[in-house]
């Protein structure tokens, strides 16, 4: 059986997500099983781009129109700068050929990484099925994770 | 080095050189040689822990004027 490795990606931002991408993608072309487990502000990386993102009661709707999500609204964790540090690291990633998040996603799922949402931050955050990407196959709780970290030689947690 | 194939990574960072070359080694009989050319130094590194990882074998990887070229033996 081949060996496993799982990520759990609780952060939202694009640094955060380079680097769980990169291991989740560097992890299946090694043969790796990799599971990646989506919580918390995780959930953002993965939302849908367009139409309505969430629903549910006033503070949920709130929520979802401030921090709307997906792979191409992702902020920096540190020098965003209202935005403009941002946008300098996107066109350096261009200008050196290294994928967008985007990208890194449907990569990711060419090579069979197994993506979840947790359906406990679903459910704080309003958010349904249909709010996600299609590479996006499963909707689990801590359970399913931890049962794919117990076989894991690699656990990791952004 | 006479390789089967030739899989240019040039101008690519990781993962990129890494994830091309799972891909592209599927292509390639078994005991066949493939050529990955690449400017990202931690292929020096990268490949051979790949071939290790996967059970291919590295032949080497060459260094030429900030160039690298690693021939990859496939057997799994």
């Amino acid at each position: 059986m081949a060996e496993s490795m799982t990520i759990v990606v609780f952060s939202g931002e694009l640094d955060r997500a380079l680097a769980a991408f990169t291991l989740a993608t560097t992890g299946a072309a090694m043969g790796m099983e990799v599971t990646m487990f989506f919580t918390f502000w995780g959930l953002d990386i993965i939302k849908k781009e367009r139409g309505k993102v969430g629903r549910g009661n006033a503070a949920q709707v709130m929520m979802n129109k401030i921090n709307r999500g997906g792979a191409n609204r992702l902020k920096l964790s540190r020098m965003n700068m209202l935005g403009m540090g941002t946008r300098m690291i996107r066109a350096l990633m261009r200008k050196y050929n290294m994928e967008q998040i985007a990208d890194m996603i449907k990569t990711a799922a060419g090579l069979n990484v197994k993506m979840i949402a947790c359906t406990t931050s679903m459910a704080l955050m309003g958010l349904g099925e249909g709010d996600f990407i299609p590479e996006v196959q499963e909707f689990a709780g801590a359970a399913t994770y931890l049962a794919a970290a117990s076989e894991g030689k690699v656990n990791l947690f952004v | 080095m006479e390789a089967d194939a030739v899989l240019d990574c040039l101008g690519l960072y990781c993962p990129m050189p890494i994830v091309k070359t799972a891909q592209k080694i599927k292509e390639l009989e078994r005991g066949q040689v493939l050529e990955v050319l690449s400017d990202d130094r931690g292929i020096k590194s990268d490949m051979p822990a790949w071939c290790t990882k996967t059970g291919n074998e590295c032949l080497g990887v060459e260094e030429s004027e900030g160039e690298f070229r690693a021939y990859i033996r496939r057997l799994s």
